[in-house]
C-alpha cells in the first residue's frame, strides 16, 4: 500500500564525482560519492594518481641516494621522513649517532612538527569557508619557521638534510639565537590565534560533533597520530618507544574525548604548544661535537631487515629495510600514515552533508605523497 | 519641446517632484537617473577597490597596488578584462531564460535605489509607501537568480540556484519585521521621513532590531558568512558556473550592488542617513554607506561558512522569534509611552536586547546531527 | 548543538582581524625590495671547477639521478686523467647537494641564484665551460664554510618587526 508520501516524493541516490582536482588542497584524490539531497550515504576512494613508485626506485639507488627520495613521501614534512629512513638504515648497520647530531635532529623534527600543523589546520579552515584568514596568519608564522629550515639545509621544501650517521652539515651560528627568537614570537602568536578563533561559535557550529570517529573503531584501523589521540587514545610514540632523546624532555600528550573535527583541531593546537617546550629544553641542554659520525662514503650495512618508526606529524612513519649486505637496499618499505588513517574516512562520513564531508577530510591530514608513494 | 498631455495634468503619481524643482519633473527625473546610475557604477568599483585592499591588510599582506597608483585602477582592469572573454552559453540551454537571468537580477537593484535619500528631498522619488517599496523590488531579484539555474542546464547550478531561493525567501521574515519596528517608531514609511524623524538614531533605540537587520542582510545578498551560494563551488557549483563573458560581470556587479543598497539602507534606517554636523549632507551619506559597507567586509574575513541546515535554522528559530518580540516591544514602548524622551527607550532597548540574546542562544538548537543512513 | 558564549568568540575574531589593519603588512615588493637568500642555498646549478677536478666522478656515482655524463681519457704524459666532456642535464637535477658532498677535491659548488629561469629546454643541458663559475653563476656555500662565511647573512623574518611600520 502506497502512502501520499512515497507518491509525491520518488527520490532516488545519485552519484557525485569529488574529482581528482579539487579545489582543497590536499592533492589528487578522488572520491565517488553517493547523495540523497545533501546527504552523503557512501563514499568510494579511488587514488593512486600519484604513484611515482618511490619503493621501487630506492632499489635502485645507493642508501645515502635513497634519501632525496623519502624527501617527496610527505612532501610537506620533509625533516621526518628522512629521520625514519636513516634511524631503520642506522639500525641496521649498527651505527651509533653521536649526541650532538641527536640534538639537531629533534630540533629540526620539532620545528617540522610545528610547521605541519599550520599547514593541517589552515587547510581545514580554509575548506570550511574562512576564505584565508587563519592560512595568511599561520602561514605568515610558517615562513619564520622555514627561514631556519633554510638556514640548516638550504632548501626550503625537499631538505635532504639528514645522512645516515648523523646530519648533513652542523649548524650556523646565527641559528640557536633565531630560534629564540622563534620561540617567543611564536608562543605570543599561538595565545592570539586561540584567541581569534578557540571560541567561534561558527567554527564551533561546523565542527563540534561532527565526523565522530570512535576509539574502537580507530584502534581497530589503526589509526595514529593526532587523529587517534582526538579519539581518546594517549599514544605517542615519542614516550612509548621513545628513540633519539625523547626521553630527556619533558612534554605531555594532549588528548581529547570526543573524537570530532573540533578535537582534532584542538589537539593540533597543544601539540604545537608542547613542540615549543622541546625547543627550548633542547635549545638550552645542546652540546658540542661532530654533527656526522665517521662513515664510508658508501654504506654497506650486514644482511638482515629492520623496522624503525617515528611520530611524525600526521602520525606512525615506518620504514621496513630489507638489506643483502649491497650498496643498494634490497627492498624498503613505507608505513604510509596517511593512508591507513584515511581508511576510516568512509565510516566517518556516512550520515553527514556534503559542505561536512569537505571538513572532516580536511581535519584527518593527508597528504597524497603518502598514501599514493 | 510639446509637453504631452499627462504632464499638463500632473497626476498624483507625479507630485514625488518637490515643488520648487527647477524645470519640473521630467528634469528632475533625468538628473537623479544620471546620479543614480554613475552613483551606482562608480560606488561598486570604489567598493571592490576598498574589499580587495581591506581584506589584503587584515590578512596581514597588501591587496592589488600594481594597476594604477594603490591599485585605484584594478576594478577597470577587472571589468575591461571580463568584457574581452568570449561569451559561452551551452547548447542545450534554454536561450532566452538563460540570456534574461542576468538583466532580471540586476534591475531591481538599481531600481532600490530611487527612494533612497542622499539629501533632504534628494530622491529619484519620494514615496510615501518607500521601505514597502524596497521590500517587494528587492524580492524580484530572487526570480534572477533561479532563472539563471534553471536557464544554465546543469543540476548543480539549479540545487546551487534551489538553495538560494530557500534562503532568501527565510530572511525576508525577520528582514519585514525589523523593519516594521523602525517603521512604529519614526511613523512613516516614507524613506525620508524615517531619516527626519531620527532625532536619535535608531541603532541606539533599537539595538536588536538592528542586529537582526544586519544579519538578515547579509544572508539576503549572500555576503559571508553566508556566503554558501558563490563560493560553495568547493564542492558543486554556484548559479552562475555557466556564464562567462559580461553576464557573469553582471552577477559580479549584482552581488556588490546589492550590498551597496544594504549599506544604503541599513545607513536610512538605523544611523540617521544624511544627518550630521558640518559637512555636506550627502557626503555623510556617503561615509555612512562606507562605514556599514566596511562592516560587511569585516565580517566577511573573520567568519567561516555555516553550512545549508544551519543557515535555515538560524533564520527560523532565532531571528524569526527575536524579531517578533522586537516588534511587540517596541509597538508597547511607543503606544503606551508616546510623550515620554525617547532616551529611556535607549536604555531599556539595549537591556532588553541583550537579555533576548542571550536567552535565544541559550535556547537555540543549530541544524541536524548526523543522519541515520 | 547549542550556540555557547553568546556571541563573544565571534566579536573577540573580529577584534583580532581588525587590529591587524594597523599592523605593517608582512610583505616585500619583490622586483624592488630582495631578500636575502640562504647562505648554504642549493640553487638552479652547478658550478664546477675546471682546475680542481680530476675526473674521479664521484659525484656521478653519488647523483640518485644520474644526471653527470663525464667522459674522461688518458693522459700517459701527466699521469692523470683529462677530463673531455662534463655534461650536467640540470633538467634532471633536484638540486639534493649529494654531488657537492661527495666530490673529494672540492670542485663542485652549487649555484647561489634563483633567477635563472630558460627558455628553451635544451639549454638546461650544460656542459663543461657554462658550467664555471661567472659573475651571473654564483657560488653557495653548501658544504664550504669559507664560502658561505663572505656571503650576505640570511634575512630572517624573525628578526624583521612587522609589527610597527619600518621600510625594509
Amino acid at each position: 500500500m502506497t502512502t501520499t508520501r512515497e507518491l509525491v516524493l520518488n527520490t532516488e541516490p545519485f552519484l557525485l564525482n569529488i574529482g581528482p582536482v579539487h579545489p582543497s588542497t590536499h592533492g589528487v584524490y578522488r572520491m565517488r560519492a553517493t547523495l540523497d539531497g545533501e546527504v552523503v550515504i557512501d563514499i568510494e576512494p579511488v587514488f593512486g594518481y600519484l604513484h611515482r613508485g618511490i619503493e621501487k626506485l630506492m632499489e635502485e639507488r645507493t642508501y645515502t641516494g635513497c634519501i632525496p627520495l623519502t624527501d617527496r613521501l610527505d612532501y610537506v614534512s620533509s625533516m621526518t621522513n628522512n629521520m625514519g629512513y636513516c634511524m631503520a638504515v642506522e639500525k641496521l648497520a649498527g651505527i651509533k649517532v653521536p649526541e650532538r647530531a641527536e640534538y639537531i635532529r629533534v630540533i629540526a623534527a620539532e620545528l617540522q612538527r610545528i610547521a605541519n600543523h599550520c599547514l593541517a589546520v589552515g587547510a581545514m579552515l580554509n575548506d570550511a569557508g574562512a576564505l584565508g584568514t587563519p592560512f595568511f596568519y599561520l602561514w605568515r608564522e610558517r615562513e619564520k619557521i622555514y627561514d631556519l629550515l633554510e638556514m640548516l639545509c638550504g632548501q626550503r621544501l625537499m631538505h635532504n638534510y639528514m645522512r645516515i650517521g648523523g646530519v648533513s652539515q652542523d649548524m650556523p651560528e646565527e641559528f640557536l639565537p633565531a630560534l629564540e627568537k622563534l620561540i617567543i614570537q611564536w608562543r605570543r602568536f599561538i595565545e592570539e590565534f586561540d584567541f581569534f578563533l578557540k571560541q567561534n561559535e561558527i567554527l564551533i557550529a561546523r565542527a563540534k560533533g561532527v565526523g565522530i570517529l570512535s576509539k574502537e573503531l580507530a584502534i581497530n584501523c589503526g589509526i595514529s597520530g593526532p587523529v587517534a589521540r582526538a579519539s581518546g587514545i594517549k599514544r605517542d610514540l615519542r614516550k612509548d618507544d621513545p628513540y633519539l632523546i625523547y626521553d630527556r624532555f619533558k612534554f605531555d600528550i594532549p588528548t581529547a574525548e570526543n573524537g570530532d573535527c573540533y578535537d582534532r583541531y584542538r589537539v593540533r593546537i597543544e601539540e604545537m604548544r608542547q613542540s615549543l617546550r622541546i625547543l627550548e629544553q633542547a635549545r638550552k641542554q645542546i652540546p658540542g661535537g661532530p654533527a656526522k659520525a665517521e662513515l664510508p662514503h658508501l654504506v654497506h650495512p650486514p644482511a638482515g631487515e629492520a623496522y624503525a618508526h617515528i611520530e611524525a606529524p600526521k602520525g606512525e612513519l615506518g620504514f621496513y629495510i630489507v638489506s643483502d649486505n649491497s650498496i643498494a637496499p634490497y627492498r624498503c618499505h613505507v608505513r604510509p600514515t596517511s593512508l591507513i588513517n584515511l581508511t576510516a574516512l568512509r565510516e566517518m562520513v556516512r550520515g553527514w552533508k556534503v559542505a561536512d564531508l569537505i571538513i572532516i577530510f580536511g581535519s584527518i591530514d593527508i597528504t597524497m605523497g603518502e598514501v599514493d608513494r | 519641446m510639446v509637453i504631452p498631455d499627462f504632464a499638463l495634468n500632473v497626476p498624483l503619481a507625479m507630485q514625488v517632484t518637490p515643488a520648487d524643482w527647477p524645470g519640473g519633473y521630467w528634469w528632475h527625473w533625468l538628473f537623479f537617473t544620471i546620479i543614480i546610475i554613475a552613483f551606482v557604477l562608480i560606488m561598486v568599483m570604489g567598493v571592490i577597490y576598498i574589499e580587495r585592499r581591506g581584506m589584503g591588510r587584515m590578512q596581514s599582506r597588501l591587496g592589488p597596488n600594481r594597476t594604477g597608483p594603490f591599485g585605484l585602477l584594478q576594478p577597470v582592469a577587472d571589468a575591461i578584462k571580463v568584457l574581452l572573454k568570449e561569451n559561452i552559453v551551452p547548447a542545450t540551454a534554454d536561450k532566452v531564460v538563460h540570456w534574461l537571468a542576468p538583466i532580471i537580477a540586476f534591475s531591481p537593484v538599481l531600481m532600490i535605489f530611487a527612494v533612497i535619500p542622499f539629501q533632504n528631498g534628494a530622491l529619484l522619488a519620494d514615496l510615501n509607501i518607500g521601505i514597502l517599496y524596497i521590500i517587494a523590488v528587492s524580492s524580484v531579484a530572487t526570480v534572477g537568480v533561479f532563472m539563471a539555474g534553471w536557464g544554465s542546464s546543469n543540476k548543480y547550478s539549479l540545487l546551487g540556484a534551489m538553495r538560494n531561493v530557500a534562503a532568501i525567501v527565510s530572511y525576508e521574515i525577520p528582514l519585514a519585521l525589523t523593519i516594521v519596528g523602525v517603521i512604529i517608531f519614526s511613523g512613516s514609511l516614507s524613506m525620508n521621513q524615517i531619516v527626519v524623524a531620527q532625532d536619535i538614531p535608531y541603532i541606539l533605540v533599537q539595538p536588536l532590531g538592528f542586529l537582526l537587520f544586519f544579519i538578515a542582510a547579509s544572508a539576503e545578498i549572500n555576503r559571508s558568512p553566508f556566503d554558501l551560494m558563490e563560493a560553495d563551488s568547493e564542492l558543486t557549483a554556484g548559479f552562475h558556473t555557466e556564464y562567462s563573458g559580461m553576464k557573469f560581470a553582471m552577477f559580479y556587479l549584482v552581488e556588490y550592488a546589492e550590498a551597496i543598497a544594504m549599506s544604503a539602507i541599513i545607513t536610512t534606517l538605523f544611523l540617521s542617513g544624511w544627518r550630521g554636523p558640518w559637512l555636506p549632507p550627502w557626503l555623510w551619506f556617503l561615509i555612512k554607506t562606507i562605514i556599514v559597507f566596511f562592516v560587511m567586509v569585516w565580517t566577511r574575513t573573520t567568519l567561516p561558512r555555516v553550512r545549508i541546515d544551519q543557515l535555515m535554522a538560524l533564520a527560523w528559530k532565532f531571528l524569526f522569534p527575536l524579531a517578533l518580540v522586537n516588534l511587540f516591544i517596541a509597538a508597547i514602548e511607543v503606544l503606551v509611552w508616546p510623550d515620554i524622551s525617547q532616551w529611556i527607550f535607549v536604555g531599556a532597548n539595549i537591556v532588553i536586547a541583550a537579555l533576548l540574546v542571550i536567552l535565544g542562544s541559550k535556547l537555540f538548537k543549530i541544524g541536524w546531527g548526523r543522519l541515520e543512513v | 548543538m547549542k550556540f555557547e558564549n553568546y556571541g563573544i568568540g565571534i566579536i573577540k575574531g573580529m577584534a583580532v582581524t581588525i587590529s591587524h589593519l594597523f599592523r605593517h603588512p608582512t610583505v616585500s615588493q619583490f622586483p624592488e625590495q630582495r631578500l636575502n637568500i640562504s647562505r648554504r642555498s642549493r640553487g638552479n646549478e652547478l658550478v664546477w671547477s675546471r682546475e680542481k677536478c680530476t675526473g674521479c666522478a664521484t659525484c656521478a656515482k653519488a647523483c640518485p639521478q644520474g644526471a653527470i655524463e663525464i667522459v674522461t681519457s688518458t693522459n700517459l704524459k701527466e699521469n692523470k686523467y683529462e677530463v673531455e666532456k662534463y655534461r650536467v642535464d640540470t633538467g634532471y637535477c633536484i638540486q639534493c647537494g649529494l654531488c657537492v658532498e661527495a666530490c673529494p677535491y672540492d670542485a663542485l659548488f652549487m649555484g647561489y641564484s634563483y633567477e635563472r629561469a630558460k627558455y628553451r629546454r635544451n639549454d638546461l643541458i650544460q656542459a663543461d665551460d657554462e658550467l664555471l663559475e661567472s659573475p651571473e653563476r654564483p657560488v653557495s656555500g653548501y658544504f664550504h664554510p669559507e664560502i658561505a662565511e663572505k656571503l650576505p647573512k640570511q634575512t630572517l623574518l624573525v628578526e624583521k618587526v612587522t609589527e610597527k611600520r619600518k621600510k625594509e
